[in-house]
C-alpha cells in the first residue's frame, strides 16, 4: 500500500485532534510521511470535528476527498462524510454513540465501565480498534502512546486501547516501510523552533487562532529553549512591548492573524520609521473582520505588503511546508536584526495548524546573518548615515553616547528633525538598506520550482497549496512555480523560473487572486485563476478536477 | 527655569543642544528640570550610572523632553510608550526605565497600557504630565478635563465628568502612587527620585500648567496642599484621599505620595532564563525528539 487515508471526527471537546496526532504519530512509526489536516468550528463542546490524516511514501501536504478508513465517534461522523465513504473504506465506531452504520462496532460505554476510566480514553478504544483493522502491531500503538500520552495516564489508556483492539478485525495491513521515525509537528511549531533556532530570545503574543499554537507551544517550552514568552493585553501592546524588548537588544518575535495585524500596524510603522528590528509570524485565516475564524485562506497578501503608513522596507516570506517554515524563520528573525526591518512570515491555518512529517535535517543550513553592532569607540549615532543604509546597532547601557531611537524624521543622532534635507536624507538611507537587503536576498532561494522541467504550463501558487500543486501537476506533466519571498519580490529569479512557459494558473486560496495580482504589479502575466475561498484548502481530487476544466 | 538653582543641582550635559519649543510659561520646563536634577542626584547619591536611564516618550508636548534630556530614550508614538518602556525593562532589569506621557496620550488612546502595567506591578515610573487639555492639537478637551470645560472639539461644553487617574491607578494595582505640582519643585524633584527608586509600577500625575490652552495656576495655588502623616502602606487611607478631589470640584488637592507597597514585579519569573546551558540548535533538537 502506497498511502492510506484515514479520518477520525467526534465532537469538540473529546480531543480529536489529539487522537488525529497519535494516529498521524502511528504511520510515522511505520515509516510514512505524513500530513494531517485538522477541521473544527468556533466552538468548545459539541458541534462536529474531525482530523483527516494521510500517509504516504513520499512527502504529502495535502488530503484527498475520500478515506480509506473512518473512526466515528458518532452518529454525525458518518452522516456528514457520506460521500467520502467508499464500499471498500473501513469502519471502525463507537457502537454506543453511532447508531446506522457498517463496519467494525467498538462498545467503548463498557470498556470504559470495565476498565474504570475516564471519558476521555474513548479516543484509545478507538485508536486501538483502528490498530488492528490496519494491521499495525500493538508495540507500535505502545511505542507511540509511550511519547504522547502523558506517563500518569499512560496505563489506562494502554488497557482501554487493547480492547479495542482485541475488539476489531485485521482487515488490510499497512506494511512498515522500515524507515526512521520523523517528528510529527505542526507549522507553529516548526516557526517556533525556527525562530528559536534564529536567535529568539522573547516572543510576545496576544491569542489569535490560527497562531495561538505558536504561543502555547513557546509558552509549554519556554525554560527548554530559554526563551520568554508573555501575553500582554492586546496586539497593539504586544507590538509595542516587542519594540521596546528589540531596543534593548532581545530579539524578540510576535505572532497573531489578520485581525491582530489590523492592530499591530500603527507599531509596524513605528517599526519602519525607528528601523527597530522585530519578526511578525502572521496565520491567514478567512476574513474580513471576524470572518471564518477557525478555517483557512490566504486574503491577506497585499494587507501584509502595504501595512502601515508611510514608506519603509520589509522581509516578507511565505512558507509552503515545515522545513520551509523552520528555515525561514531562523532567516527572518536574522533579517529583522541584520537590517532593523519588521520581517514577516506570512502563514495560512493550514499550514499553522496542519500537522506533518518534519524533516530538520532537509530544511538547510541556517546561515549566519549577525547584525552590525557599533564599534564602541566613535560617539554613538542610532541613525548614522553609511553606504550600506545599515545604521549599525548599540544598546544601553553599553553605548558611547545615549542611544536615542524616534518615531519622528530625526537625525543621525536621533534628535527629531523637521528639516527638508534631513527629512529626505533619512529616508534614503532607509532606501538605500532595502537595496542592500534586495542584494542579499539574491543570494537565497526566492523562488521554487517543481513539476516538470521545461513544461509551457506553469501553475503558480504560495504557502501550504504548494503540496496539492505538486501533486496535482505530476498528473497534467505541468510545473509549479512558487514565490518563497514576496517582500522585495525577486523579480530576476521569478523571470527565470518561468522561461519557456506560455501559460500560467494561478492556484489560490482566496477569491481575487492575490498573487496573480502581485505577478501583474510586476509586469508578469496570469492566464487563468483557479480560487477557492470557502475556508478550506483544496485536496488533491478537486484540484484535480478544477484543473481538468482549464487545462483540458 | 529662574527657580531652577534653588530647587535642583545643575547636571552637566543632561540637557541635550536639541532647541527646546515649549511655550513661555510650561509647566513642562518644571518637569525637564526637576527630572534632569533627579537623575544627576540618583547618579551620586545612589551610583546609578546615567546610562542606565532610559525615558521612553508619548506624543504631546510632553513627548519633546526625549529630545530635550541627554540619556537614552525611545520617542515613541501616541499612547503606547508604557507598553514600549514594559519591553525595555523585561529585556535588560539592570535599566530604570522612565515613561513621559501626556492625559490625553496615556488616559484616552493609551489606558488599556496603563492599567495593564498598573495589573502587573511592571517595573517601571510613569509621570504623566496632566495639563488636561490637548496642547499640541491645539485645545481640546482631555480624559481629566472638568466638567464642562470648552474646548475646540466642544465648544459648549464637554458633559462627561473627570477621570481620576490616582483613584484609577491605586485599584488597577499600581504599587507607587503620587501626585505633584509644576509649581511645587523640590517636593517633584523628590517625587520623582521617590518613584525611579520603586521597585514595582510607580505611577506619578503631574498637575502641569499649560500656559497657552489651561492656565490653572491660580486655582491650583488656592486649592493644593501637602499629604502629611498617612500610613502610605494603608491602600483605603490611599483611596480616600485620591477621592478628595474629583478634578472639576474646588475641594482641596492634596500632593505627595498616597500609596508606597512592594509587591512582586513583573518580569521576576524569566530572570532564570538568562543562563542558556546548551546551543539553540541542541535545544531545538532535544525539543523534537518530544514529537517523534
Amino acid at each position: 500500500m502506497r498511502e492510506c487515508s484515514v479520518m477520525i471526527g467526534g465532537k469538540a471537546g473529546e480531543g480529536i485532534n489529539t487522537a488525529g496526532l497519535t494516529i498521524a504519530s502511528l504511520f510515522n512509526h511505520l515509516g510514512y510521511r505524513v500530513y494531517m489536516y485538522f477541521d473544527y468550528p468556533s466552538l468548545i463542546r459539541g458541534g462536529h470535528n474531525f482530523a483527516v490524516i494521510r500517509a504516504a511514501e513520499e512527502k504529502i501536504g495535502a488530503t484527498r476527498d475520500t478515506f480509506d478508513i473512518l473512526l466515528a465517534l458518532d452518529q454525525n461522523c458518518i452522516d456528514r462524510h457520506t460521500e467520502a465513504i467508499r464500499d471498500d473504506t473501513i469502519v471502525v465506531y463507537d457502537s454506543y454513540q453511532v447508531v446506522n452504520a457498517t463496519g467494525h462496532p467498538i462498545d467503548v460505554d463498557r470498556i470504559l465501565k470495565e476498565e474504570n476510566a475516564p471519558q476521555i480514553t474513548k479516543n484509545s478504544a478507538i485508536i486501538g480498534g483502528f490498530c488492528k483493522a490496519a494491521g499495525i502491531a500493538w508495540e507500535i500503538l505502545t511505542d507511540v502512546f509511550k511519547t504522547t500520552v502523558p506517563e500518569k495516564y499512560l496505563d489506562v489508556n494502554l488497557r482501554v486501547a487493547r480492547r479495542g483492539y482485541d475488539a476489531a478485525p485485521e482487515v488490510i495491513r499497512i506494511e512498515p516501510l522500515g524507515r526512521p521515525t520523523l517528528p510529527v509537528l505542526t507549522g507553529n511549531q516548526a516557526a517556533g523552533l525556527g525562530l528559536v533556532r534564529g536567535g529568539l530570545d522573547t516572543l510576545v503574543a496576544y491569542p489569535m487562532t490560527p497562531t495561538s499554537n505558536l504561543l502555547h507551544f513557546l509558552a509549554e517550552h519556554a525554560d527548554d529553549l530559554s526563551v520568554k514568552v508573555i501575553h500582554p493585553e492586546n496586539e497593539i501592546g504586544v507590538m509595542l512591548m516587542a519594540l521596546g524588548l528589540a531596543y534593548a537588544g532581545n530579539k524578540t518575535a510576535v505572532c497573531t492573524s489578520g485581525g491582530g495585524f489590523c492592530l499591530m500596524t500603527e507599531g509596524l510603522s513605528l517599526a519602519g520609521m525607528s528601523e527597530t528590528p522585530v519578526t511578525i509570524v502572521l496565520g491567514q485565516r478567512p476574513g474580513p473582520s471576524t470572518g471564518v475564524p477557525t478555517y483557512t485562506s490566504q486574503a491577506d497578501l497585499h494587507f501584509v505588503l502595504n501595512a502601515g503608513q508611510g514608506e519603509f522596507p520589509r522581509f516578507v516570506v511565505v512558507p509552503g511546508d515545515l522545513e520551509e517554515m523552520y528555515y525561514w524563520s531562523a532567516v527572518a528573525l536574522g533579517l529583522a536584526w541584520k537590517y532593523q526591518i519588521p520581517s514577516i512570515i506570512l502563514t495560512d491555518k493550514t499550514l499553522a495548524e496542519g500537522g506533518y512529517t518534519f524533516d530538520i535535517d532537509a530544511s538547510g543550513a541556517i546561515p549566519e546573518l549577525p547584525p552590525v553592532f557599533a564599534d564602541g569607540v566613535k560617539p554613538y549615532r542610532r541613525y548614522a548615515a553609511t553606504e550600506d543604509g545599515i545604521s549599525p546597532l548599540a544598546f544601553p547601557p553599553e553605548s558611547t553616547a545615549p542611544v536615542k531611537a524616534n518615531s519622528y524624521a530625526h537625525d543621525e543622532a536621533g534628535f527629531t528633525t523637521e528639516k527638508a534635507e534631513l527629512v529626505a536624507g533619512m529616508q534614503e538611507k532607509v532606501l538605500r538598506k532595502a537595496e542592500s537587503l534586495h542584494r542579499e536576498l539574491e543570494t537565497f532561494r526566492g523562488v521554487e520550482v517543481a513539476g516538470v522541467a521545461g513544461a509551457g504550463i506553469a501553475l503558480v501558487c504560495w504557502g501550504s497549496e504548494k503540496a496539492a500543486c505538486i501533486e496535482a501537476a505530476a498528473r497534467f506533466g505541468v510545473k509549479v512555480v512558487r514565490p518563497l519571498i514576496f517582500a522585495p519580490f525577486p523579480v530576476r529569479q521569478w523571470r527565470e523560473a518561468m522561461l519557456g512557459v506560455h501559460r500560467v494558473i494561478a492556484v489560490e486560496n482566496n477569491a481575487t487572486g492575490q498573487l496573480a495580482r502581485l505577478l501583474r504589479q510586476n509586469g508578469f502575466w496570469v492566464d487563468e485563476l483557479v480560487l477557492k475561498y470557502d475556508g478550506r484548502p483544496f485536496s488533491v481530487d478537486e484540484l484535480e478536477r478544477r484543473l481538468a476544466e482549464v487545462i483540458g | 527655569m529662574s527657580n531652577e538653582k534653588t530647587a535642583g543641582k545643575p547636571a552637566g550635559n543632561l540637557i541635550s543642544p536639541a532647541e527646546n519649543t515649549w511655550c513661555p510659561g510650561c509647566g513642562n520646563f518644571s518637569i525637564e528640570h526637576m527630572m534632569k536634577s533627579a537623575l544627576a542626584e540618583l547618579a551620586e547619591s545612589k551610583g546609578i550610572p546615567l546610562e542606565k536611564f532610559v525615558i521612553v516618550g508619548g506624543i504631546g508636548c510632553h513627548g519633546k523632553l526625549t529630545d530635550y534630556l541627554n540619556v537614552n530614550s525611545f520617542y515613541a508614538i501616541h499612547g503606547r510608550a508604557i507598553p514600549l518602556a514594559t519591553g525595555i525593562k523585561l529585556a535588560n532589569p539592570d535599566l530604570h526605565v522612565i515613561c513621559f506621557v501626556g492625559d490625553g496620550d496615556t488616559y484616552a488612546e493609551g489606558l488599556d497600557h496603563l492599567v495593564f502595567a498598573a495589573k502587573r506591578n511592571a517595573d517601571i515610573t510613569v509621570i504623566v504630565h496632566d495639563n488636561r487639555v490637548y496642547g499640541l492639537t491645539t485645545g481640546q478637551y482631555t480624559p481629566t478635563s472638568p466638567y464642562g470645560f470648552k474646548g475646540r472639539s466642544t465648544p459648549d461644553g464637554i458633559t462627561e465628568r473627570p477621570i481620576n487617574p490616582l483613584e484609577l491607578m491605586l485599584v488597577s494595582g499600581a504599587t507607587f502612587v503620587s501626585r505633584g505640582y509644576t509649581k511645587k519643585l523640590k517636593p517633584l524633584k523628590q517625587t520623582f527620585k521617590d518613584a525611579i527608586l520603586h521597585e514595582g509600577f510607580s505611577f506619578v500625575e503631574v498637575l502641569q500648567i499649560c500656559a497657552t490652552y489651561f492656565n490653572l495656576t491660580d486655582c491650583y495655588n488656592d486649592q493644593v496642599y501637602d499629604l502629611e502623616g498617612i500610613d502610605t502602606t494603608d491602600f483605603d487611607q490611599a483611596l480616600a484621599k485620591a477621592r478628595e478631589w474629583d478634578y472639576t470640584s474646588l475641594a482641596r488637592i492634596p500632593l505627595g505620595t498616597f500609596y508606597d507597597r512592594k509587591m512582586p514585579v513583573f518580569g521576576e519569573k524569566f530572570r532564570h532564563l538568562e543562563k542558556r546551558t546548551r546551543s539553540r540548535d541542541e535545544a531545538v533538537r532535544a525539543v523534537l525528539e518530544e514529537y517523534r
